[in-house]
């Protein structure tokens, strides 16, 4: 039998909204994921030591200021160092859609924005993000 | 079927006279201006005094934010409302590396003394009133306001506003903070004491709610916290040495206007009969402006939607109008591209115009208390003052706000009600238009402000400037009087506001007074 999935939730850069990513969490949690929250104001490098440490099979990040871009590119640079790009990220937040194609561009596997139901978060983890073996 | 509110509230099918056989009209009621002020805490209400159109506003830099303000000023509004950008909300510089990406953001980038200095350019302190929606380092920004209008040769007691200064809810619910709770709440005794005797017209903390219910919360759970934090407020003043009528009168609360029409009309009108109460039984407050509660209303902006984002012009008009009829003093409306991003001056026009049509066209504002008497709302409110009750003893119980915030009591109960109404929305048990009935696949787009990246490099650069031009061994020697005022009882008003006329930065003050509070670093739980 395989592990269940295991997946970093994380709150990055200094936006304190964390509302979306709690109830997101439990949700994960409800559906059999292994749920692991890092909590508030984590920077790229924190972000990316807890996926390391924790050997995770993807992140997920919340991020509803306005400061995707910049922090999205900083974690890439990061698990690039620890060659773990192929760890895939999932974000979530308030994203204007013409940053999509930039974020998708840097490796960014899907961006949820607000009002997005929490299966379609599940179905979505579920059938494109695998446990590593 | 079940019937009941947005905060699962369950609701009978018709109320009538025997719902409220236990209210004594004559007490429980009485007249708008009366204790327990139920009905207003004005005689006139709206006759007498309109309330204020207060749209929260900011981004960029100084100088962006400045030109939006004179703009609003120009159109009808009557107060500013100042919102700052992350870096500035959490204490920090925009050349700090954590404010990567950040800056001008969400707000107005405030560094130093200089970029206020341009943000109130061309705008008399002494005639509008100014809202900050500031907390930990609010002291910084009072400090620096304070330091505005003096250069502007106005005298401090004529100086009007309020900051939110709430540091209590940033642990329940905004988490944006500095130090840990209890020396926090000893920079809240400073400025509370240091405005009771100079600057006697500002509203030193404005108690809030808003972002209790923004994450989550329910009505009564709002109503709840919120006042369980105010009296943590009282508390503080009084153990700062102050009388409660010296400053209780000054304190100020902020609601959330969400969808549930009636549950939130209900909600006003309990939290004033309740804090008259607390304040007069409990605090023993003789001042009847210690029993008032005054309150600024925002509609609810977790209750926007990015799908068919036309229909938040509604949404927030309705909630827009329960502020009223629950009588609120001042008003903010969301604009309806704010789950996408800031709003533009389209956008925020439309707000503004919202309130300017309920106060001027509808007639809502003619006579005091419209629903008062109503079976349905005097029934809901007197369960809403319930419920609150029973939370706040509980509160009680745990020995007080700070306490349960250290337990973690407020944050998982609003963690739990928000993931209730979560999976109710997934069960299409309640329904938001547009996103979980009478959705369109295909969605118009709208045009939304970008704040461009280059905003950041505009702001270090000024700040770089002002570094250089500066006195450094000055800034550093009453950064150091500051940190000595920290260890002991000093009032670190006055210091913070010398440190501001040298300069300092606003990271360098709050990183000062951290080296003897600490920082502080939330549990995560989900």
């Amino acid at each position: 039998m395989t592990r269940p999935l295991r997946l970093l939730l994380s709150k990055a850069g200094l936006d304190g909204h964390d509302r979306g990513i709690k109830v997101v969490a439990r949700a994960l949690r409800d559906a059999g994921v292994e749920v692991i929250y890092t909590g508030l104001h984590q920077t790229p490098q924190m972000i990316v030591t807890a996926a390391l440490q924790e050997d995770v099979d993807g992140i997920c990040v919340s991020i509803l200021s306005g400061a995707h871009l910049a922090l999205i590119e900083q974690i890439y640079e990061f698990l690039k160092k620890n060659k773990m790009q192929h760890i895939p990220i999932i974000l979530g937040g308030i994203v204007p859609e013409e940053d999509f194609k930039k974020l998708s561009k840097m490796g960014v596997k899907k961006v949820f924005t607000p009002g997005t139901s929490l299966k379609d978060i599940i179905d979505f983890v579920k059938s494109n993000i695998l446990p590593q073996a | 079927m079940k019937f009941s509110t947005i905060s699962d509230l369950e609701i009978k099918e018709v109320y009538t006279a025997d719902d409220l056989k236990n209210v004594d009209l004559e007490h429980d009621l009485g007249r708008a201006g009366e204790y327990p002020y139920t009905r207003g805490i004005h005689e006139t209400m709206y006759r007498g005094k309109p309330w204020t159109i207060r749209l929260f506003s900011g981004f960029g830099t100084a100088h962006e934010t400045n030109r939006r303000y004179q703009l609003l000023l120009e159109q009808g509004q009557h107060g500013l409302s100042v919102a700052f950008d992350m870096p500035t909300l959490m204490g920090i510089d925009s050349d700090d590396p954590r404010s990567l990406g950040e800056v001008g953001k969400c707000g107005v980038a405030i560094d130093t003394l200089q970029d206020m200095e341009i943000l109130f350019q061309g705008i008399p302190l002494d005639q509008v009133t100014t809202s900050m929606t500031i907390n930990g380092p609010a002291m910084v920004l009072l400090a620096m306001y304070f330091v505005v209008a003096e250069k502007q040769g106005v005298a401090l007691s004529k100086v009007g506003g309020t900051i939110q200064n709430d540091i209590l809810k940033e642990y329940i619910a905004q988490k944006e903070w500095i130090y840990p709770p209890r020396p926090s709440m000893r920079i809240i005794q400073d400025m509370m004491v240091f405005c009771t005797r100079d600057v006697p017209k500002w509203n030193t903390i404005s108690i809030s709610g808003y972002h209790i219910r923004e994450a989550g919360s329910t009505a009564a759970q709002e109503l709840a916290f919120t006042l369980a934090d105010g009296i943590g407020y009282v508390q503080a003043g009084i153990e700062a040495g102050l009388d409660v009528d010296e400053f209780a009168p000054r304190l100020s609360f902020f609601f959330n206007a969400h969808s549930d029409f009636f549950e939130e009309i209900a909600k006003y009108r309990a939290a004033r009969r309740l804090w008259a109460k607390i304040m007069r039984e409990r605090f023993h407050a003789k001042d009847p402006r210690s029993w008032k509660l005054r309150f600024h209303t925002q509609t609810a902006g977790c209750s926007l939607t990015a799908q068919q984002p036309y229909n938040n012009i509604v949404r927030t008009a309705i909630q827009a109008l329960s502020g009223v009829l629950g009588g609120t003093q001042s008003l903010h409306t969301n604009s309806l591209d704010e789950t996408l991003a800031l709003p533009t001056e389209f956008s925020a026009r439309v707000a503004l115009r919202t309130q300017q049509i309920i106060a001027e066209e509808t007639g809502v504002v003619n006579a005091v208390d419209p629903l008062g008497g109503s079976f349905f709302v005097e029934s809901l409110t007197n369960t809403l003052e319930q419920e609150a009750k029973t939370l706040i003893e509980k509160i009680d119980e745990m020995g007080g706000i700070i306490a349960a915030i250290e337990k973690n009591f407020p944050q998982q109960e609003i963690a739990r009600a928000a993931y209730h109404y979560q999976k109710q929305l997934e069960q299409k048990e309640k329904i938001i238009v547009g996103v979980n009935k009478y959705v369109q696949t295909e969605e118009e787009s709208i045009e939304t402000l970008y704040i461009d990246e280059a905003i950041q490099k505009k702001q270090v650069a000024a700040l770089k400037k002002i570094k250089q031009e500066r006195q450094d061994a000055s800034v550093r020697e009453v950064l150091e009087q500051m940190k000595q005022a920290a260890r002991g009882k000093q009032n670190l008003m006055p210091l913070m506001m010398e440190a501001v006329r040298r300069y300092a930065t606003l990271g360098e003050m709050c990183e000062a007074l951290k080296t003897v509070f600490g920082g502080y670093t939330e549990k995560a739980v989900i």
